[in-house]
């Protein structure tokens, strides 16, 4: 088991549901999101996923896909957030994760990013363009870092495959809840169950879910199905509407 | 050698690959299960050949351009008409195969992107002559600079989306498309307009495309009994490029020539030179692994061209693998050497090349002198520039049709 499975694990004997919230590092600015962290952590998220940002997010909808421009315009590089991460890894004691897309890694050169990944402390990756069959040099780098690559299920996957992404998963495994990019509405059905049933007969790993995650409701659905409830866009847009002194209300309000 | 148009687990030597989100794997998984299928059923490409034949007028001619090859004394220079398809370019040719492929999917909706606007016309023609329905994404950029080909794509039923993220260009256009699919791909088709993208695009493009080359190799030997010395195409993303040099692959004394956007010069940075220049680097995005024009930290460049259609951040892996094998050499020519080359084509020939098709008769204009009378070169004119008469005139800098703009601005302005 991994320290990051461990970790969920030990969190999970406390709660019965985990949530996960997400930030771009560097939006509307890197003092916002140290904030934004600050008031998340306080609000008793379990786990984290830090963005960089990526000037081309295919799996991303308008809201983050805006963020992402955003960050980048206002100077949001690869090397301070990896300087933001150490400083939020340091500072909290929840599990973060890097979500990017991998072009990020490659340029940086795989192997050296997973090992700076480590250094500055964080868990895991999320990497949504890279599916297993081309994540070779990331799958060699995440084992020899003992940092753990956070593989994706969707709908769309055959039960077959589901069982081959969890062979080279570790940590927990992200389902996205379905079709589309993030921030589009989810409909919490016997759909859904069926999805999740199938996610779960193909591994023991912890269960995340994510797209579509707005509210107390949505993650009252999730209870008893997955571990980690994934919310995303939602506090973004509400940076968005309301400021970052709204986020630590609406996180606490969730559960 | 391996067939160098057939990749190795979506590879062409370290260039390719398919970088998708896991939502599209199993759309991908059909589609080249799909494609493979009518690859191997000889029945498709005869269906293919005919279609083209009746709807888009092919085969096209080569055309012997006489007063241009007296211009340059040197090579005798030959044209390939792309022009002449239906809807003006080679994109048709792409667009065509794959409607053919969308009816044995049994899907009834096609998305596309667009930059300049041809592939979405020609996109929209087809959805209009299968009966599918269709979704445009264009860039708000292009949006603004290409108003009649956002007329025409209306008039021909499809719904043209404005991108209006990021650069607001065509790189914009695609991942807006992906999007749209990774939503609705049960019933769509994404008609991707280049050789570009994740594994089975760029293959599946270039095999489509492959009807020009091997038009042009019969034409040529018909003509003049030899193969040709070189032959010159325009490179965007990279189709018409393949799909003309394809049928010389294994003809190792036809130099094959790729003419890249040099947009304001190299050395200004404003340009589209993935290969010809040393300003691209290797990268993954848009689902492929190619040259990009990016920064240290992989975040994409903006680009520049005089032509829409080449203004591209990254470029065919087909195309890419080429160069590095050495099989293609790549130069770029400047949006002025652009401009000149055209007009010295429509004053000498009476031809009139799209802006992206001008490019390749820049490049073949500076080499042809050179060569000797018994050489032959042919010159891909991938599209035609008339239709494009409010970018071209702009690229022209025309006055009379400036003030002709404005007279008409004046009398819609009276209008309600």
């Amino acid at each position: 088991m991994s320290a990051l499975e461990a970790r969920i694990r030990q969190a999970k004997s406390k709660n019965d549901i985990l949530l996960m919230t997400h930030i771009v590092i560097g939006y509307p600015s890197f003092a916002a999101s140290l904030e934004i962290v600050d008031a998340m952590v306080e609000a008793g998220v379990d786990l984290m996923e830090l963005q960089i940002p990526f000037s081309e997010p295919m799996a991303d909808g308008p809201v983050i896909l805006a963020a992402n421009q955003k960050a980048i315009a206002a100077g949001s590089t690869v090397e301070r957030c990896f300087a933001f991460a150490a400083t939020v890894a340091k500072k909290h004691p929840i599990p973060f994760l890097f979500m990017s897309y991998y072009n990020l890694l490659f340029r940086a050169g795989v192997g050296s990013f997973v090992a700076r990944m480590r250094a500055a402390g964080v868990h895991g990756a999320i990497v949504p363009d890279l599916p297993p069959e081309e994540a070779g040099e990331y799958l060699d780098a995440m084992q020899a870092a003992d940092t753990d690559p956070i593989f994706i299920f969707s709908p769309s996957t055959s039960d077959e495959r589901l069982r081959q992404i969890a062979g080279h998963a570790r940590g927990f495994v992200y389902c996205v809840a379905r079709k589309g990019v993030t921030g589009l509405h989810t409909t919490f059905s016997a759909e859904l169950d069926a999805y999740l049933a199938r996610c779960r007969a193909a591994t023991r790993l912890p269960l995340a879910l994510g797209f579509g995650v707005q509210d107390k409701t949505d993650v009252a659905f999730l209870r008893g199905k997955v571990d980690i409830a994934v919310v995303g866009t939602a506090t973004l847009r509400l940076i968005d509407d309301e400021g970052v002194s709204a986020v630590g209300a609406f996180v606490r309000g969730l559960r | 050698m391996a067939d160098p148009l057939s990749p190795d687990r979506g590879y062409f030597g370290k260039f390719g690959g398919a970088y998708l989100p896991e939502i599209l794997v199993a759309t991908f998984r059909s589609l080249e299960a799909a494609f493979a299928a009518a690859q191997a059923d000889p029945g498709f490409w005869r269906e293919y050949e005919a279609l083209l034949a009746e709807y888009s007028c092919r085969p096209t001619p080569l055309t012997f351009c006489e007063n241009l090859t007296r211009d340059c004394g040197g090579a005798r220079i030959f044209v390939k008409r792309e022009d002449l398809n239906h809807t003006g370019a080679h994109k048709a040719n792409n667009v065509l195969g794959q409607g053919l492929l969308v009816r044995r999917m049994g899907k009834k909706r096609v998305i596309a992107e667009t930059g300049a606007g041809q592939h979405g016309v020609a996109t929209a023609t087809m959805a209009a002559k299968f009966g599918f329905e269709c979704t445009v994404y264009m860039g708000e950029v292009d949006v603004e600079r290409q108003s009649p080909n956002v007329f025409w794509m209306e008039r021909l039923g499809a719904r043209v989306v404005s991108v209006k993220d990021g650069s607001r260009i065509l790189k914009d256009a695609i991942n807006e498309a992906f999007r749209d699919w990774a939503a609705n791909m049960d019933s769509t088709h994404y008609v991707l307009g280049t050789a570009c993208g994740p594994h089975p695009f760029p293959a599946m493009v270039a095999y489509f495309q492959s009807i020009v080359g091997k038009e042009v190799r019969r034409q040529v030997l018909e003509r003049t009994g030899r193969l040709p010395k070189r032959v010159y195409a325009c490179v965007g993303g990279g189709s018409n490029a393949l799909g003309v040099f394809s049928a010389f692959l294994a003809d190792q004394t036809v130099e094959l020539v790729g003419v890249e956007a040099g947009g304001r010069g190299l050395h200004t940075h404003k340009h589209a030179a993935r290969l010809a220049s040393a300003d691209a680097s290797l990268g993954v995005a848009q689902g492929y692994r190619t040259y990009f024009l990016q920064d240290a930290d992989g975040q994409m460049h903006e680009t520049h061209s005089v032509a829409a259609g080449l203004d591209y951040i990254g470029v065919s892996p087909i195309l890419a693998h080429l160069r590095d094998q050495g099989r293609v050499r790549f130069e770029s020519a400047t949006d002025d050497e652009v401009v000149a080359a055209l007009a010295r084509t429509v004053q000498r020939e009476g031809l009139i090349p799209a802006l992206e098709s001008a490019h390749a008769f820049a490049q073949a204009f500076k080499e042809a002198p050179q060569l000797s009378p018994d050489d032959v070169i042919v010159i891909n004119q991938s599209g035609r520039g008339d239709k494009d008469i409010f970018t071209v005139a702009d690229a022209f800098g025309d006055p009379l049709w400036r003030d002709f703009i404005r007279r008409k601005a004046a009398s819609y302005a009276s209008k309600p």
